[in-house]
C-alpha cells in the first residue's frame, strides 16, 4: 500500500513539473517519474519477501525476487544518463532553459541572416586564440590540449575553414 | 547453416558496439573513421542477407546468450525469423546510404558521427533480435542515446528545441514502457516473450500491462494521438540524420508492435478494432497535416505519419494477407521515404533551403534529382510500376477481404491526397522559374554550413585592404556567372541507389512478397518462435 501511494504521489508531482516551462523543472519531473517507475518495478517483485536473493543465503520462500532488482538497477543507470544529457541540453545553445519556441522554424536558416551563426562565432574564437598565441600566451593557443575534446569533435568542419587558422592574422605578424 | 548461425547472433550487436568504440578512439584520421563505419555497416548488411536466406523458409533461429539451458526463460534470448532479418537488412541499406550522404555533406567528418551511427546500429540489431521485453527496453535506449547525440550535434545550427522535445518525449515514452513491463512482470511473472505467448488472452490483467507497453511503443512509432513530436523534431536536424532516423526509430517500434501483438496477445481479435480506428486516424491526420507545411522535409515528415497508419493496418487486420501486405509496406516505405529525404536533402544541402517558395526550376537545373524524386514520390503515392503500388494494392485488398470497407475507403482517399502533396513539392521545387537569389543563397548557405569562402570573398570586395585567403576557383567562377551551382554526384548517388531499389521491388515484387508472406506466417503461428526459444 505504501508503495502504491508513493508511486501515485511521485507521478502526480512529475506531471505537475512536466507542465512547467523551464527545462530544469522538466528534468526534475523526469527524475520523479523514473523513481515512480522504479518503485513500481520493485513492487512487481513482491516486497513481502525481503531475504537476500543469493543462492544458499536464505530460504527460497523468503528470498526476494532478484529479477526486478536487476531491472531497477538497469533502469536507474539509463534514466541517470539521459537526465545528465537533458541537463546539458538545458544550458547549452540558448541563453536560458526556457522551452518556449521562438519564431524561427526548421530549415529557415536563411530567413534570419542577422542572427549570429555557428560559423561566424567559430571564426571569432579562433582569431582570439591566435592573437593570444601571438602575444605569448602559450596556453591560449588553439592547439594546446586544454580539454580532451575539441569543438571540432562535435561539429562538422570543412578543410577549407580549418587549414589556415587565420590568414589575415598571419599577415599582421 | 542453421547450426552455425545462432551462436553468431550476438556479434550483430557486439561488432558495431566495438567498432563504434574504435571509431571514437581514432582522433585525427577522418578517412580511417569513414572506412571503419562503412566497413562495419557493409559487414552487417552481408550478415543480415545471410540471415534472410537462412530464414526464408520460415525457420526461426534462436540463441541463448546466457547459455542457461536449464532455465531458458531467463537466458537472454536472441531470436531471428523472416520478419526481423528483413527489417535488419533494409535498415543496413539505409545506414550505408545515409552515411554516404553524410560523408558527402561533410557532416561525417565530425569525430563522433560514425561512432554514434555504429552504436545506433548495435541498438537497432539488439532491439530487433531480442526475445525479451525488458531487453527490448534496454536496446531501445541503446538505440536512442546515440540518436540524441546525432540530433543535438547536427541540429545545433538550428537551435536546441528539436533535441529537447525529442529527448523529453522519448524519455517519457521509455518511462511508460518501463511501467508497462513492470505491470506485465507483476501479473505474468516473466518478461520472456516466448513464455508470455498468449498470456494476455488468458489473463486480462496481463492484457492491461501489455496495453501499456503497446501504448508506450506507439508513442515512439508516432501513431496519431501521440504523433506531434515527430513533425517538430525530424525537420530540425540535417537531411542525412533525418533520412537515417526515418528508417530506424519509428520502424523498429512498428516491428515491436507487430511482434508483441503476435505473441503476447496471440493476434487476439477483441482489440483489433482499436488498431483499425487508430490507423485510419493516423493516415488521415498525417496527410492533412502535410497541407499546411511549407518546406519539403516537413511535408515528407507528415507523410511519414500517414504511411505509418498504412503499415499498422497489417496488425489491425491480423490475417495472412493483411500481415503480408503490412510487412511489405513497411519494407517498401523505409526505402522510399529515405530516398525522398535524401533527394530533397541533396537540394537542401546545395541550395541552402528546403522551402518550396524559395526554390524552383529544379527539373531543368538538376534533371537527375528530379527523376529520382519523381520515382520515389510516385512510389510513395502508390502508382505502378513501383513497389508502392504493390504495397498499397495488397493492403487495400486485405481490408476488402475482411469487409472493412471504410478503412479501404480512407486508404484510397489518403493516397490521392498523398499524390497531391507530392505534386505540390514537384510544382514548387522542380517546375517554374528559379528565384533570382538562388545562387547567392546557395553560396551563403555553404559558407555557413561548411565554411566555404564565399563570405570572405565578399568581405574582401567591400574592404580591399583586408587580406584574406584567395577565393577558390569554383567560388569565383560562380560569382562571375561562368558556372552555375550544381548538386555534386556524391549527393545524388545515395538517393539514386534507394530509388533503384524501389523500382527493383516494383518489377520484382514477387521476391519480397514471398519473404513477407513467410514473415506473416511466422507471426500468425508463433509456436515455432516459442519452441525455438524454449526448446532444446
Amino acid at each position: 500500500m505504501s508503495i502504491a501511494i508513493a508511486v501515485g504521489l511521485l507521478t502526480a508531482a512529475a506531471v505537475y513539473l512536466f507542465m512547467q516551462r523551464g527545462m530544469i523543472r522538466i528534468v526534475l519531473g523526469f527524475i520523479l517519474a523514473s523513481h515512480a517507475a522504479n518503485l513500481l518495478l520493485f513492487a512487481a517483485g513482491n516486497t513481502a519477501f525481503r531475504g537476500v536473493p543469493y543462492i544458499g543465503t536464505s530460504d527460497y520462500g523468503e528470498g526476494a525476487d532478484p529479477l526486478p532488482q536487476a531491472f531497477v538497477l538497469t533502469a536507474i543507470v539509463i534514466a541517470f544518463s539521459i537526465t545528465m544529457f537533458m541537463v546539458t541540453l538545458a544550458i547549452t545553445t540558448t541563453g536560458d532553459d526556457d522551452t518556449e519556441n521562438d519564431e524561427d522554424s526548421p530549415a529557415k536558416v536563411l530567413t534570419a541572416p542577422d542572427k549570429d551563426d555557428a560559423a561566424g562565432s567559430k571564426v571569432d574564437t579562433d582569431s582570439t586564440g591566435a592573437v593570444g598565441a601571438a602575444t605569448g600566451g602559450a596556453d591560449a593557443s588553439p592547439s594546446s590540449p586544454v580539454h580532451d575534446f575539441e569543438a571540432s569533435d562535435f561539429t562538422a568542419q570543412d578543410d577549407d575553414a580549418a587549414e589556415p587558422p587565420n590568414a589575415d592574422e598571419g599577415s599582421d605578424r | 547453416m542453421t547450426e552455425i548461425l545462432p551462436p553468431l547472433l550476438p556479434l550483430l550487436v557486439g561488432i558495431p558496439l566495438l567498432m563504434g568504440a574504435v571509431g571514437a578512439a581514432v582522433r585525427k584520421n577522418k578517412r580511417l573513421r569513414h572506412v571503419i563505419s562503412l566497413g562495419t555497416l557493409t559487414a552487417l548488411f552481408a550478415f543480415s542477407v545471410l540471415l534472410v536466406i537462412a530464414t526464408h523458409d520460415g525457420t526461426v533461429l534462436a540463441h541463448k546468450v546466457g547459455f542457461w539451458d536449464f532455465a531458458p526463460q531467463i537466458a537472454i534470448p536472441f531470436v531471428v525469423d523472416a520478419l526481423n532479418s528483413l527489417v535488419l537488412m533494409i535498415i543496413c541499406i539505409l545506414g550505408i546510404t545515409s552515411v554516404m550522404f553524410a560523408m558527402a555533406t561533410h557532416e561525417a567528418r565530425a569525430r563522433f558521427f560514425h561512432p554514434f551511427v555504429l552504436i545506433l546500429m548495435a541498438g537497432v540489431a539488439g532491439a530487433l533480435m531480442t526475445g525479451d521485453i525488458f531487453n527490448l527496453f534496454v536496446f531501445i535506449e541503446v538505440m536512442l542515446l546515440p540518436s540524441y547525440g546525432l540530433l543535438a550535434m547536427m541540429g545545433a545550427k538550428l537551435g536546441a528545441h528539436g533535441a529537447r522535445i525529442y529527448v523529453s518525449v522519448n524519455l517519457l515514452a521509455s518511462t511508460l514502457l518501463l511501467i508497462g513491463i513492470g505491470l506485465v512482470y507483476a501479473t505474468a511473472g516473466t518478461v520472456n516473450l516466448a513464455e508470455l505467448h498468449g498470456a494476455a488472452v488468458e489473463d486480462p490483467a496481463v492484457a492491461v500491462g501489455g496495453g501499456v507497453v503497446l501504448t508506450a511503443i506507439s508513442i515512439k512509432a508516432a501513431v496519431v494521438p501521440v504523433h506531434g513530436w515527430l513533425t517538430r523534431t525530424y525537420p530540425m536536424t540535417s537531411p542525412a540524420v533525418t533520412a537515417l532516423f526515418s528508417g530506424i526509430h519509428t520502424k523498429v517500434s512498428i516491428y515491436a508492435i507487430y511482434r508483441i501483438y503476435s505473441i503476447l496477445f496471440d493476434g487476439d481479435e477483441k482489440f483489433l478494432w482499436v488498431a483499425l480506428l487508430v490507423t485510419s486516424l493516423t493516415m488521415l491526420v498525417g496527410v492533412l497535416g502535410a497541407i499546411g507545411e511549407k518546406t519539403t522535409r516537413s511535408i515528407l515528415v507528415f507523410h511519414m505519419i500517414s504511411q505509418i497508419g498504412y503499415i499498422l493496418i497489417g496488425v489491425g487486420l491480423f490475417t495472412g494477407l493483411g500481415l503480408t501486405a503490412g510487412i511489405f509496406y513497411l519494407l517498401h516505405h523505409m526505402i522510399v521515404k529515405a530516398s525522398l529525404f535524401l533527394s530533397t536533402g541533396a537540394i537542401e544541402e546545395t541550395y541552402g533551403t528546403g522551402e518550396i517558395d524559395r526554390l524552383g526550376g529544379m527539373a531543368k537545373r538538376e534533371p537527375l534529382i528530379a527523376i529520382i524524386f519523381m520515382i520515389a514520390a510516385l512510389s510513395l503515392a502508390g502508382l505502378p510500376p513501383f513497389s508502392g503500388f504493390v504495397a498499397k494494392f495488397s493492403i487495400i485488398m486485405a481490408t476488402l477481404e475482411q469487409a472493412h470497407y471504410w478503412v479501404a475507403a480512407v486508404a484510397v482517399l489518403v493516397s490521392v491526397f498523398t499524390l497531391l502533396s507530392m505534386l505540390k513539392i514537384w510544382v514548387g521545387v522542380f517546375m517554374g522559374k528559379p528565384p533570382a537569389d538562388l545562387e547567392e543563397n546557395a553560396l551563403t548557405y555553404q559558407e555557413r554550413m561548411h565554411g566555404k569562402r564565399y563570405l570572405r570573398v565578399q568581405a574582401q570586395a567591400e574592404n580591399p585592404t583586408l587580406t584574406i585567403g584567395p577565393p577558390t576557383a569554383t567560388m569565383s567562377a560562380v560569382l562571375s556567372g561562368e558556372r552555375a551551382v550544381k548538386i555534386p554526384a556524391k549527393l545524388i548517388i545515395p538517393g539514386a541507389i534507394l530509388a533503384g531499389i524501389t523500382v527493383f521491388f516494383g518489377f520484382g515484387a514477387e521476391l519480397l512478397m514471398m519473404l513477407s508472406e513467410t514473415a506473416a506466417e511466422n507471426l500468425l503461428n508463433p509456436q515455432e518462435y516459442v519452441e525455438a526459444v524454449m526448446g532444446s
